[in-house]
């Protein structure tokens, strides 16, 4: 074992020697360490990719439509349930079935469906990127107003301490015994539900546990050295929450952030499934998996074939995976920024 | 124990008292006049409304409103005993004080949760009428998901590394990212529209005229409790999976092996048990979710508990039961949290209540 290591060392040594500029490298940030570590971890650089284009569609969901010749809103009412054109696209292209394409194209007035149309007709694939763009976009409303509260909350409730703490963590408790899923129920009956009703209940109801975790952490915090060094130089609580608890809990309010990301939008769509949602003929994810529920059953009326199927694989499946890569990236940035679990992986 | 309960239940109170004071403040923020939408006849005079409006104080300010609401007694400065005096309400006047109160019968502290605005039944008992179904239907996901999700997780958690627990971390995540009635919705594709095998709809079969058949309640029971149970089953098998990696290192386990004692009687009995113990503290939460899930899944599936009546009551501006509805979910969740906090004391004697 010694000679081992002594061997290690002694060349190790002489590289260093050899190669000055090597041993001089700097050592890693906090942040660079965190990179490294996320840099191995593929399913979570793959999460992060999918999130991004998903993102990116949504955004760009005027210019990829334009392009495509589909509009998320024009109506067609004879070319309602049409099936996705992708696959008999193929197959035309292919050669296996010449018909099918060109009659669908046709039914279409020319018009390319490739994820096929609505009871209305109107493009599925335009409706899904729009879509996108409303229930991103309330999620990530939500989880910033939830963010900024919690962070806030929590650590001026950590810090004082004393009655602000009990009013504070009274309050924490007493929301959180009902069900959250009931307080959006209630408050998106009494009020008209829109997007940005629905983004800020969301998001007034969603910092509870942020704001916990804060307060438990600037307890942890309030104690240590440095804390009391800041204070014995003179520094005031505003400076020492903004310069070093704040700054020291970033890590893990960041993981709680992402995952909570997730859980967005499933109360998003959840609340559209029930109505309460954003309301038509504006897309969201969860509305067209509300309005695909009552075509589960359609048949076609020739040949009793189940129409409405991909109404309801496409928004359905769209929904998971985001929400699936929003807690594989809080899993992933959690294994990267906390050092204490280095050691146990 | 029992005055632990006791302590507990009274500590209850001020979270009650908290969601009573929330729900109101939601209730009075609503907007549009909560007069005019109970007169909509555009025959009904200006005066006749302010009448209305004086009777029910809604005149009065939020305070004076919520303790109406609060306790059934409405308060008035001045005598206006005969004004408001009334067969439903008996008025008396304190000159000391120059108020006049009013008991109206009723309000929250004496369990009365108002009346429903669509079918003027009492709030209370429309409630009491869907317990059972929706007991029913959350206690039979509570054990589905409890069968399904411990062995899976304890399995991962022993064949640690192998594919078979990367399927179980792999589709435990699935199941926590899948909304809840799209699972309904492919359930009842594949198994009463395609397959056509089991029911979609309702609690029992409609001809059957409410007359009890085991096996029939029993088909209807299993989509819906299978779709509830998704969530519990990940959540069990993720909590499993991580306290029986943890106990599977402790010196009793290895001490069990050098002994000599066949792996399957170590997992399962030693390592199993005491495993179990953190189960009890989501034990609390998990009643949560299925109280939170009944609300989806029996929208779904027509199943006729709280949570569709719930959910219909929205879809008829009927505040009164919505907020009943509320109030008392907020009730079982308390009562959950509890049970599972006694549970914990009794399954773990390290754990001491009081």
């Amino acid at each position: 074992m010694t000679v081992k290591s002594a061997q290690i060392s002694s060349t190790s040594l002489s590289g260093a020697l050899t190669n000055a500029a090597q041993a001089s490298r700097p050592s890693l940030s906090y942040w660079g360490t965190a990179w490294h570590a996320l840099r191995k971890d593929k399913l979570t650089l793959i999460a992060f990719a999918f999130v991004f284009l998903v993102g990116l569609a949504a955004a760009g969901a005027g210019l990829i439509t334009s392009a495509l010749g589909v509009e998320s809103n024009l109506t067609n009412a004879g070319n309602a349930y049409q099936q996705p054109y992708v696959i008999p696209y193929i197959k035309w292209q292919l050669g296996s079935d010449p018909m099918t394409a060109p009659l669908m194209l046709g039914k279409a007035g020319g018009v390319v469906h490739w994820l096929g149309t609505d009871q209305l007709g109107r493009d599925l694939l335009a409706r899904l990127l729009y879509g996108a763009r409303i229930s991103l976009l309330i999620a990530l409303t939500a989880a910033s107003i939830s963010l900024v509260l919690g962070v806030v909350v929590g650590a001026i409730a950590g810090y004082f301490g004393g009655v602000v703490d009990d009013f504070v963590m009274w309050v924490i408790n007493t929301v959180t015994t009902i069900p959250t899923i009931y307080l959006l129920v209630i408050i998106n009956s009494i009020f008209r539900p829109s997007p940005l009703i629905l983004a800020l209940t969301l998001g007034f109801l969603g910092w509870f546990d942020i704001a916990r975790f804060m307060r438990g952490n600037v307890f942890k915090v309030r104690e240590l050295d440095y804390t009391h060094a800041a204070r014995a130089l003179g520094a005031r609580s505003a400076r020492i929450l903004s310069h070093h608890i704040i700054p020291n809990s970033i890590p893990i309010v960041i993981v709680l952030t992402a995952n909570s990301i997730g859980g967005l939008i499933l109360a998003e769509s959840i609340l559209s499934f029930l109505g309460l949602g954003v309301q038509p003929p504006t897309a969201s994810w969860g509305n067209m998996l509300f309005r695909a529920n009552s075509f589960v059953f359609q048949r076609d009326a020739a040949t009793q074939e189940l129409q409405g199927l991909h109404l309801l694989f496409g928004p359905g499946l769209l929904t998971t995976f985001t929400v699936l890569a929003f807690s594989l990236i809080g899993d992933g940035l959690r294994d990267a920024l906390d050092p204490t679990l280095k050691n146990k992986r | 124990m029992f005055r632990y309960i006791i302590r507990r239940l009274f500590q209850a109170i001020p979270t009650l008292f908290g969601i009573s004071i929330i729900s109101f403040a939601l209730v009075s923020a609503a907007p549009g006049d909560p007069v005019m939408k109970r007169t909509f006849d555009p025959k009904i005079k200006a005066e006749d409304r302010e009448i209305l409006r004086r009777q029910l104080g809604l005149d009065q300010s939020p305070v004076i409103q919520y303790i109406t609401w609060f306790t059934g007694v409405t308060l008035r400065i001045g005598d206006h005993v005969a004004e408001f005096s009334n067969e439903r309400s008996r008025c008396t006047y304190t000159a000391l004080i120059n108020m006049t109160f009013c008991d109206k019968g009723g309000g929250i502290l004496r369990g009365d949760l108002g009346t429903s605005f669509n079918t003027r039944e009492p709030v209370w008992e429309r409630l009491i009428q869907k317990v059972p179904a929706t007991l029913e239907l959350g206690i039979a996901s509570l054990i589905l998901s409890i069968i399904v999700g411990v062995p899976l997780g304890v399995l991962a958690a022993v064949y640690r590394g192998s594919p078979f627990d990367y399927l179980v971390r792999f589709l435990s995540s699935v199941f926590q990212s899948i909304p809840i009635f799209w699972v309904g919705l492919m359930m009842i594709l594949v198994f009463a529209v395609i397959l056509g095998i089991l029911p979609s709809n309702g609690r029992q079969t409609a001809t059957l005229n409410q007359e009890f058949d085991l096996l029939d309640r029993l088909r209807h029971l299993i989509l819906p409790s299978f779709t509830l149970a998704i969530g519990g089953i990940a959540g069990f098998s993720r909590i499993m999976r991580t306290e029986t990696l943890e106990v599977l290192h402790t010196d009793y386990i290895r001490t069990a092996r050098a002994k000599g004692l066949a792996p399957t009687n170590v997992w399962f009995l030693h390592a199993l048990r005491n495993a179990l113990i953190p189960l009890m503290t989501i034990l609390g939460p998990a009643i949560v979710g299925v109280l939170s899930g009944a609300l989806v899944t029996e929208t779904v599936f027509g199943w006729p508990g709280m949570g569709r009546m719930t959910v219909a009551a929205v879809g008829q501006n009927d505040y009164p039961m919505v907020l009943g509805a509320g109030m008392f979910f907020a009730a079982l969740t308390i009562i959950g949290n509890l049970m599972s906090d006694i549970f914990y004391g009794i399954v773990d004697p390290r754990v001491r209540l009081g």
